[in-house]
């Protein structure tokens, strides 16, 4: 193996063993789809399910899945730029290993540590009696990676773009959660007024939730009420949003890196 | 003796400041050498280990490392390196032996492996000999939380020794630690130089750290105040001088009077060495002493000479 390509997978498992090692930081990233599955999903479901005519707590839990894994992987990329005055991050920028090659690692990292987030809401699920099949898991599962390497690019774009953690702190929230209601995520966006429905379309994370759905819903009755496009659509837009996100985004964090 | 650091004409301004945190400075580190950055807070040294460590780009200037252009061949320049940052670098979760591994891995020391079990036997033999060093062998693999902040910094040498750098950089590696574990941590240091005759790049507060330097450079806003060895730099700076005092000061007054030595009284008699070994002059003294002692400046003495008027914190 290579040492970049060497590089790139250390740099991964130590995101990924930091994680596992992190309870309070494993215990916290259960609290947001508890909210939202448990709390929000099913005050829903109990009052607006029936009308609505499919399972509330299922689409809930099939958004919490894609919005959860898009924004970890966004956010702890964007860790970096605090990272990189502390701990082995430091050690990390001065080694010779390529810039490219850091991001490549870091998007693969957190893309693992949402993925084990994953379970623990797929977990979360099955205790709320969300019907879950092991096939429906494996169909699933591209679809989750998907949704990590994009929020990963995307949260590479972010990065570029701010210069200090204070920056971070107030721009990461106002570039994510509008994505939470404008994706689909917990509440349908079938019908939308035209300037929501055009903020909607340009919002990543609608295509990462919906290309769950098209995997989770595959063959159910539900499927079209429940999906917005077919599964080819929302592919081609994720991998164009994600080569666009990570070729600008890599440039520009690389080229501003060093220049303060 | 060749040069491990040239730095030429190097100048730093960050964005939007209105003045150079480094200004147009030039020195050179030879091969070897142990070399202080001396300077008050926001004097520019942080700045320049950063910018020849290459995580800072520098506005103008030539730069080299182990004879490599740090802009034309940063990778080059950053596998022959090691640096130990101010604040720590070791990820608290991860063991000792993780932190180590990790970094090996990046300098292409070893390939990746996900598991210490799987490393081949060369890297567990070093592993094992550095656990010896600092007497952490059944502590290895245990997150290094547990260590106390001496051991720490001396893992973090350890790993920054593995891939042999020619340059360590060192950027205020003692703060924080208690006096004996700053003593250990030297004592370290000095067999390092012995046995792997590593270039070391020094930037400290505590300035009898800087002693033993071979040269000492003070910047102070972004400028060389001085450079030199420390000898010469407190020769230039401070005077020696002799302190006596007799039971009977009109007898030892009129001996210096006759013997032409410039002195001055005080609490004692001050007398200076004008050019003359503190013996010589001892020598010549026949009036009975009561109080003697020779005076021989330190490094801070010099340093806050060089550096006054007191200069603002950043």
């Amino acid at each position: 193996m290579s040492r970049e390509l060497s590089g790139i997978a250390t740099i991964a498992l130590r995101d990924f063993i930091k994680f596992l090692r992190d309870r309070m930081r494993i215990l916290f990233s259960l609290v947001f789809p508890f909210v939202f599955i448990g709390v929000l999903g099913g005050s829903l479901q109990a009052n607006l399910g029936p009308e609505i005519g499919y399972n509330f707590l299922m689409f809930t839990f099939t958004g919490v899945l894609g919005s959860t894994l898009f924004q970890s992987t966004a956010s702890g990329i964007i860790s970096l730029i605090s990272d990189r005055e502390s701990d082995f991050s430091q050690e990390i920028f001065v080694s010779p290993i390529s810039r490219y090659s850091i991001i490549l690692g870091k998007i693969l990292g957190e893309s693992l540590v949402a993925l084990a987030q994953g379970i623990g809401i797929f977990g979360f699920g099955l205790i709320m009696g969300i019907p879950i099949t092991f096939q429906q898991v494996l169909a699933v599962m591209p679809a989750l990676i998907a949704a990590c390497l994009l929020g990963g690019a995307f949260g590479v774009m972010v990065l570029a773009n701010l210069s200090n953690q204070r920056a971070a702190n107030q721009i990461f929230p106002l570039v994510i959660f509008p994505q939470f209601f404008l994706s689909g995520a917990f509440s349908p966006i079938r019908e939308l007024p035209i300037y929501l429905f055009a903020l909607s379309r340009i919002s990543p994370m609608t295509y990462v939730v919906d290309l769950i759905r098209n995997f989770y819903y595959f063959g159910s009755p539900e499927y079209d009420k429940v999906v917005l496009h077919t599964p080819l659509y929302n592919l081609t837009i994720i991998v164009a949003f994600f080569v666009v996100f990570l070729i600008i985004g890599t440039y520009l964090f690389v080229r501003n890196e060093r220049n303060k | 003796m060749k040069d491990a650091i040239v730095v030429e004409n190097l100048v730093k301004r960050y964005k939007k400041a209105e003045k150079n945190a480094v200004d147009d400075i030039s020195f050179t580190v030879g091969e070897g050498e142990f070399f202080t950055l001396l300077g008050p807070n926001g004097a520019g040294k942080t700045t320049t280990i950063a910018i020849l460590t290459t995580t800072l780009a520098k506005t103008s200037g030539n730069l080299k490392i182990a004879g490599f252009d740090i802009d034309k061949n940063p990778s080059e320049v950053r596998g022959r390196i090691g640096v130990i940052f101010q604040s720590p670098s070791l990820d608290e979760n991860l063991t000792a032996e993780e932190n180590v591994r990790f970094h090996s891995i990046l300098y292409g020391l070893y390939p990746f492996s996900p598991l210490y079990s799987l490393m081949p036997k060369s890297y567990k033999d070093r592993v094992a000999a550095l656990a010896e060093v600092l007497g952490i062998q059944n502590d290895l693999h245990k997150a290094i939380k547990t260590f106390s902040g001496g051991m720490k910094r001396k893992l973090e040498i350890i790993r920054s020794l593995m891939h042999h750098p020619s340059v360590l950089f060192l950027d205020e590696p003692t703060s924080g630690l208690d006096p004996l574990s700053r003593k250990n941590l030297w004592e370290y240091l000095g067999e390092v130089r012995a046995k792997e005759k590593t270039t070391i790049f020094l930037t400290t507060h505590y300035l009898e750290e800087s002693e033993d330097a071979d040269h000492v450079c003070v910047i102070n806003n972004g400028k060389i105040e001085m450079y030199g060895t420390p000898r010469d730099i407190k020769k230039k700076m401070i005077q020696e001088y002799i302190l006596m005092d007799s039971k009977d000061k009109s007898d030892l007054r009129s001996e210096l009077t006759k013997s032409g030595l410039k002195f001055q009284e005080t609490e004692h008699f001050k007398v200076e060495l004008g050019g003359k070994r503190a013996q010589q002059i001892i020598q010549t003294i026949k009036t009975e002493l009561s109080f003697l002692t020779i005076h021989s400046p330190t490094l801070e003495e010099a340093y806050f000479k060089i550096i006054e008027p007191p200069q603002k914190d950043e």
